[in-house]
């Protein structure tokens, strides 16, 4: 068989990725087709730039949800004689009933370098997100309290943020991200405190709002807490580390040591930006009428700073998670990028990027390839935050 | 204005105290010291070994004295390796045992000795640093002046064709991490496979002779970058100053376009960029340590590489005290600035 030209390697593409395309019809038809009726969200659908974003990020969240589907070979499937070949050549000594080409080319280690970028769409997809929520749960629920009360409290706190801001990120990566760090159990330790802060978010939540009604207050809070607390010692706790809280048998999921310090340092490097942010708005919402009212009411402190300050913050908020996202992606791959964390096997872009630079004057497209698709998730997310603001300031 | 600056000083001293304890705790955790041992003597060494390795040098005292010996305000360890030579924090090689200091940290002005490279660190940390700032000199060259240009044209006419145009070159640029714009780079513009062959793929070369062909490319990686982020805020900026009542006013006087933007506009369209740009400073390093590994420049983003990499403890907290001071100084520069270019604020 002939090698594949561009025209037919971009053709065959398109097909493997049809579910996709599938999705991605579906979810705008529904979305242009109800837009009035969905509040900010709705609004996207007004400006083209946010359409754009919106229709990039989607792309990418498809393919992480549909990637066995759309993959041709298993992610480290290697066949010998297809190592460092060009894009669009014909797969030979494979097993029978296999695809027939390399549709990107293969790497150094003879992988497909297309089934490579779709699996290593799902590693970011699931971390840079959940990583970014996570920054966001500490930065408000310190931000919000700092910038209401003020003080000592808001002092120490800000020092704080002030010394991890003004620590280089790439040398934090050095010292945190290493087998040794993880032997400590000291990316265990972090996530402890770390992961602490979204359950004491959903707990005062609902505290806050639902304590003056009893009939409700019984049943959620003490179902939402054991909840959120047993899902937190799971994530935490990790048979045979140094951190076991709970036996085995209740340990709902393990996290490899790995993924945890990987993910631990990104929400660490995140959130003292988000707790300025959120400190920054809450002082300025907070002098506002409504918030005077409900002090005058005697509504409590926590009552108003998640459920008068916070919802009015939310504009500038969503934006920033946007561009947060993105920022996290960059990290995780400057990490892969410098061998830190993820094995050196694993998909993820910036660990293909990483193990492509070595032949990258010779045999360029293995380290391309996760480039372009990094590019287009992260300038999605930044031309979605901009569609975001525009539509948001409108009103 | 004195008290401020002072205030602000203490404020940078106890951050880097902060932050170099912070380092050097990391640092000495135990299975670092290990790696080091077995780095410094070798891989096979066992438990009892490494103790002995580490036991006559003083990396077993507590944490908190090794700190004060690093920050020179304890006497340095002293101790015996089996055959009765001296060794401790002070002993460097080939020195006869009469002309060991006491005292040996940075308030006597002793940076340590770089396990790594076996030579003191200071000098290593200039030589880098030099090549580094020649590297950044080129970047900001070519950074600023792109940026604010940029910025400027697209916001003096918000909406129109440039606008549009510029500012989405903008979000593109920010969006395209160095790694990923000097991979493209390297293959469009350096590789066998697309065969443009106009730059090199490595600034090895640029370290004793900088040429186009070297230099170019890490230097534009870098600029790319920062240059999108910059020139977004001195969109908005210019924007917000054209809408301003006194330029309706030279508009409505009859001043042309030109003027009213060079005369009017741009030195209150300069203001909020300059701060922008000395806070750019801190994240310009996470690029050139990524722009010299990539590149192979042995600045000082890859001495920091090299450090982290083999636990090179003087080593990196000499980087980490480099990168604090670049970062506080920039923040208070940028503070200073920002005063004396907007007189409607003054500092209390």
């Amino acid at each position: 068989m002939d090698p594949l030209s561009w025209g037919a390697i971009f053709a065959r593409m398109a097909v493997q990725f049809t579910p996709v395309w599938i999705a991605l019809v579906v979810l705008f038809a529904v979305s242009i087709m109800f837009k009035r009726r969905l509040g900010l969200y709705g609004k996207l659908f007004d400006s083209t730039i946010g359409m754009i974003g919106f229709g990039l990020v989607m792309f990418w969240v498809f393919t992480a949800l549909f990637a066995s589907m759309i993959m041709t070979f298993p992610p480290l499937e290697q066949i010998p004689v297809m190592k460092n070949k060009v894009p669009g050549w014909p797969v030979t000594g494979a097993d029978e009933g296999a695809y027939d080409f390399y549709l990107l080319g293969g790497d150094a280690l003879a992988r497909d370098v297309f089934s490579r970028m779709v699996a290593g769409s799902q590693i970011v997809i699931t971390i840079a997100p959940a990583a970014t929520m996570f920054a966001f749960m500490v930065g408000i629920v310190l931000g919000l309290p700092a910038g209401y009360f003020g003080g000592t409290f808001d002092t120490v706190l800000s020092f704080l943020s002030n010394l991890i801001l003004a620590f280089p990120v790439i040398l934090l990566f050095f010292l945190l991200v290493t087998p040794e760090i993880i032997e400590t159990g000291m990316p265990n330790y972090m996530a402890m405190v770390l992961f602490v802060f979204p359950v004491l978010f959903l707990c005062v939540l609902i505290y806050s709002r639902f304590r003056t009604r009893p009939e409700v207050f019984n049943i959620a809070f003490p179902v939402i807490m054991i909840a959120s607390v047993w899902l937190y010692l799971s994530l935490v706790s990790e048979v045979g580390t140094k951190v076991q809280l709970l036996p085995g048998f209740l340990d709902l999921f393990d996290v490899p040591g790995e993924i945890l310090v990987v993910f631990v340092s990104v929400v660490f490097v995140n959130s003292p930006t988000v707790f300025r942010i959120v400190r920054g708005l809450t002082l300025d919402i907070q002098t506002r009428d409504y918030v005077a009212a409900a002090q005058t009411r005697g509504e409590g402190s926590w009552y108003i700073m998640l459920w008068e300050i916070l919802p009015n913050a939310r504009g500038p908020l969503i934006v920033d998670f946007c561009l947060r996202i993105g920022y996290a992606t960059i990290l995780l791959g400057t990490l892969g990028f410098f061998g830190l964390g993820l094995p050196p096997e694993s998909p993820d872009w910036g660990t293909t990027i990483n193990a492509g630079r070595r032949l990258l004057s010779a045999f360029p497209h293995p380290a391309v390839v996760p480039a372009l698709a990094l590019i287009s998730l992260v300038l999605g997310l930044n031309l979605l935050a901009d569609g975001l603001r525009e539509e948001s300031l409108r009103d | 204005m004195g008290m401020f600056i002072l205030r602000r000083a203490g404020v940078m001293l106890l951050t880097a105290i902060c932050l170099t304890f912070i380092v050097f705790f990391m640092t000495n955790l135990y299975p670092n010291l290990e790696k080091l041992a077995k780095t410094q003597g070798n891989f096979r060494m066992t438990e009892e070994e490494v103790a002995r390795w580490l036991e006559p040098r003083g990396y077993t005292q507590p944490t908190l004295y090794k700190y004060a010996e690093w920050l020179g305000v304890k006497p340095g360890y002293r101790g015996e390796s089996a055959d009765g030579r001296p060794l401790g924090r002070c002993v460097r090689p080939g020195q006869d045992e009469g002309s060991i200091p006491n005292y040996c940290g940075i308030l006597q002005g002793d940076w340590g000795y770089s396990t790594q490279f076996k030579e003191p660190v200071s000098d290593i940390v200039w030589k880098r640093l030099a090549l580094t700032g020649k590297l950044m000199f080129w970047v900001m060259l070519l950074m600023v002046p792109g940026a604010l240009i940029v910025g400027v044209l697209a916001g003096m006419r918000e909406g129109s064709v440039t606008d549009r145009t510029l500012s989405t070159g903008a979000i593109v640029t920010t969006a395209t991490p160095e790694y990923v714009s000097g991979v493209i780079f390297i293959a469009v513009f350096a590789s066998s496979a697309v065969g443009l062959r106009w730059f090199k793929g490595s600034a090895t070369s640029a370290m004793e002779n900088i040429t186009f062909e070297n230099f170019f490319l890490p230097v534009i990686t870098i600029a790319l970058y920062g240059l999108g982020y910059v020139a977004r805020m001195t969109r908005a900026s210019m924007a917000e100053v054209m809408t301003a009542q006194y330029i309706r006013t030279a508009r409505l006087k009859g001043v042309s376009f030109g003027n009213i933007v060079m005369k009017h506009a741009l030195r209150n369209a300069l203001i909020a960029p300059f701060t922008v740009i000395m806070l750019q400073f801190p994240w310009l390093l996470n690029g050139v340590v990524i722009v010299e590994t990539l590149f192979n420049y042995k600045g000082f983003g890859w001495l920091l590489v090299q450090a982290a990499g083999n636990n090179d403890i003087d080593m990196l907290l000499a980087c980490s005290v480099v990168a604090v001071v670049v970062v506080l100084v920039t923040q208070l520069i940028s503070d200073i600035g920002y005063v004396f270019l907007n007189p409607r604020i003054r500092v209390s």
